[in-house]
C-alpha cells in the first residue's frame, strides 16, 4: 500500500489531494493507495478575497466554505494540529498523539503573520490603529476603523520580505486612494507607503510602472524602511536606522514565517520555517521522498495561488516519477501570474519566472490578449473578479486552466529592447 | 559570474560583487569588500558579525537572515543596522564572502 500524507488544505494541498486521487483513481478506489490530508481547521478562505473586505467590497461569507467540500471524497481529511515532522522515521506526529506513517509527504501548510516579531506591534493600539488584512478577523476589523476615518495619516507597510501575494500592499494602497475619493475625502487624506525595497516592487520594469502609478495617485513612496517597532498609542512607525513615520491609521504586513511545526521537525526548514525545497523539482531537502509546494517552500518564486498551481502541474509529474523509481524532471520555471487591482474598476496584469521579469505586452493569447501586461485595464479587473469562480470550480479541483500552461510563455510580451534604447520599452500605445 | 581583482587575488564574483567560492575569502578581501561599500575601518562588533554570519553559511548551507543575525550573533539589531547601514545581512553576507542570500519577489 502507498500512503500520500499531504499537510494542509489551503490552495495549494486541495489542488495536489485532488490531482492525486485523479492520477491514482484506481488505486485510490482499491484501497492500494490512501491519500489523507491534516488541517488545522474546517475553513478554506479565498485569500485574494481578503483585499476587498477592509473597502465592504467582498463578505467574508462569499470567500470561506468548509475545506471538506472543495477535497474528493475518497480523500480523507484528518482535522488536528501537527507536531512535528520526523523525516528520518518517515512519519507525521499530531498533537492529539496520532502519527501518520508516509511513503510520500506533501508540505503545503503555507505561511503565516508574525506581528508579534515586530516591537510594540501587538502592543497597545493594535486592531484599533494598527492593523493586518492578511487574516479574516484582520481584514474584518480593519474595515471597521477605515469607515470611521475621516482624514488624517494613513500608511501602509510591508515589515520585511517574503511575503504572501507581494503586489497586495500596493493593491491596498490603490484601492484605499479610490475609496477616500468615492468617499469625498480624499484631499483630507495623506497616503504614505513604506517598504524595505528600493522601490515599489522587486522587479526593475514593474517597479518603475508600480513607483508611477503610485505618484499619479499621490501616494507617498518611502524605501529601504527596515521596520525596526510600532507605537500604536503614539501613532509612529520606526524603522532600525531611526527613521520615523507618523501615522493615525496603520495598515502593515506583518513578517512572514512558515508554520509552527516546521521549526520543531529538524532538517526541514529555514530560520523562518520555510522549508528547504529545490527550487526546479519542488522536492525537499530533508529526504528523498518529502516534497514542498505553495507558500511554505523557500523557493525564490512569488508566494501566491497562481505560482502553487503552477507548481502543483510540475510537482504531480515528480511524485508519479518518485513512486515510478524513475528521476525527477527539474522542471518549474518559477511561473507567477498575478492580478494588480489599481482602484476605480481597473487592474494591472503581471507574468513572470525565476529568469524573466514581469514585462509589458498581451495575455494569454499574444496579439490578441484580450488582457494587458503591466498596464491599467478593465479587462484585467474583469478577470480579476471571474478568477474567484475559477479558483473554486477548477483550480482547487486540479484542473488545468486553458491556454495558461506551468512553464511561463514569452508569448505577447515585449521583451526589453537592447539597453541604448530601453526607455521606450513602457511607452503606452 | 565573472572574474574581479580584490586585493590583488582574481576572485569569481557575481554581477552584485558577491563571492561565489567562499573558500576564496580573505581577511584582506573582507577589508577591501568593505571599504568600497564605505565601511572603513571593519571593527570588532564588525567582525563577530561577519564571522557568525561565514560560519553558519558553512555549516548549514544558508546565510543567516537578519533576525537570526540580531538573536543569535551577540550583536542587536539595532546596532546591526548601525553597523552595517541599510542592508546588515546582505552587507554582511558580501564581506564575509558568502553568495548573496536567496532572492524574493
Amino acid at each position: 500500500m502507498t500512503r500520500i500524507v499531504v499537510l494542509g488544505a489551503g490552495t495549494a494541498g486541495t489542488i495536489m489531494a485532488n490531482r492525486l486521487r485523479r492520477l491514482y483513481a484506481r488505486d485510490v478506489s482499491a484501497g492500494r493507495t490512501t491519500i489523507t490530508v491534516v488541517d488545522q481547521d474546517d475553513q478554506h478562505v479565498y485569500q485574494p478575497g481578503l483585499l476587498f473586505i477592509p473597502f465592504g467590497d467582498s463578505e467574508p461569507d462569499e470567500i470561506v466554505r468548509p475545506r471538506r467540500s472543495q477535497l474528493h471524497s475518497d480523500v480523507a481529511l484528518v482535522q488536528d494540529l501537527i507536531d512535528r515532522v520526523d523525516a528520518a522515521s518517515n512519519q507525521v506526529a499530531l498533537s492529539s498523539g496520532t502519527v501518520l506513517r508516509y511513503d510520500v509527504l506533501i508540505v503545503a501548510t503555507g505561511t503565516r503573520i508574525a506581528p508579534e516579531e515586530t516591537e510594540g506591534m501587538t502592543g497597545p493600539g493594535w486592531r484599533e490603529r494598527v492593523f493586518d488584512f492578511f487574516t479574516l478577523d484582520g481584514a474584518v476589523a480593519l474595515r471597521g476603523a477605515l469607515e470611521r476615518f475621516e482624514g488624517g495619516r494613513l500608511v501602509v507597510n510591508v515589515v520585511d520580505m517574503p511575503i504572501k501575494c507581494p503586489v497586495a500592499p500596493l493593491e491596498f494602497a490603490f484601492l484605499a486612494d479610490a475609496y477616500f475619493v468615492k468617499r469625498g475625502i480624499r484631499d483630507r487624506v495623506e497616503i504614505t507607503y513604506a517598504t524595505p525595497l528600493d522601490n515599489a516592487f522587486t522587479k526593475p520594469v514593474a517597479a518603475q510602472a508600480l513607483a508611477h502609478l503610485l505618484e499619479d495617485k499621490g501616494i507617498t513612496l518611502v524605501t529601504e524602511f527596515n521596520t525596526g517597532r510600532v507605537d500604536g498609542q503614539g501613532g509612529i512607525l520606526a524603522s532600525w536606522d531611526e527613521r520615523e513615520v507618523p501615522f493615525d491609521l496603520l495598515v502593515t504586513i506583518p513578517l512572514h514565517a512558515g508554520a509552527e511545526y516546521v521549526s520543531r521537525s529538524p532538517g526541514l526548514g529555514d530560520d523562518l520555517g520555510f522549508v528547504l525545497t529545490d527550487p526546479r523539482t519542488l522536492q525537499a531537502a530533508v529526504a528523498p521522498n518529502v516534497f514542498a509546494i505553495g507558500d511554505a517552500t523557500n523557493i525564490p518564486a512569488s508566494k501566491a495561488g497562481s505560482v502553487a498551481h503552477f507548481e502543483s502541474e510540475i510537482l504531480i509529474e515528480n511524485i508519479r516519477r518518485f513512486l515510478a523509481g524513475e528521476a525527477l524532471a527539474p522542471d518549474f520555471d518559477g511561473h507567477s501570474n498575478c492580478f494588480i487591482e489599481t482602484g476605480h474598476h481597473k487592474a494591472l496584469l503581471i507574468d513572470l519566472n525565476y529568469d524573466v521579469e514581469p514585462l509589458p505586452g498581451r495575455f494569454p493569447f499574444g496579439l490578441i490578449g484580450p488582457m494587458r501586461l503591466l498596464r491599467e485595464s478593465r479587462v484585467n479587473h474583469l478577470g480579476k473578479l471571474a478568477f474567484r469562480w475559477v479558483y473554486w470550480n477548477v483550480l482547487l479541483p486540479g484542473h488545468d486552466i486553458p491556454a495558461v500552461g506551468p512553464r511561463m510563455s514569452l508569448k505577447g510580451k515585449e521583451l526589453p529592447p537592447k539597453p541604448a534604447d530601453r526607455p521606450t520599452a513602457l511607452a503606452p500605445h | 559570474m565573472s572574474t574581479a581583482v580584490i586585493a590583488n587575488y582574481p576572485i569569481e564574483v557575481d554581477a552584485e560583487g558577491f563571492l561565489q567560492k567562499p573558500e576564496q575569502w580573505t581577511e584582506e578581501i573582507a577589508v577591501a569588500i568593505a571599504r568600497e561599500v564605505g565601511i572603513d575601518p571593519l571593527t570588532t562588533p564588525h567582525w563577530q558579525v561577519i564571522r557568525f554570519m561565514r560560519d553558519r553559511y558553512l555549516q548549514t548551507g544558508q546565510a543567516p537572515s537578519i533576525r537570526t543575525l540580531g538573536k543569535e550573533s551577540g550583536v542587536s539589531t539595532k546596532e546591526l543596522y548601525q553597523l552595517f547601514p541599510k542592508g546588515p545581512a546582505k552587507l554582511a553576507a558580501r564581506i564575509g564572502g558568502i553568495p548573496k542570500p536567496h532572492g524574493c519577489i
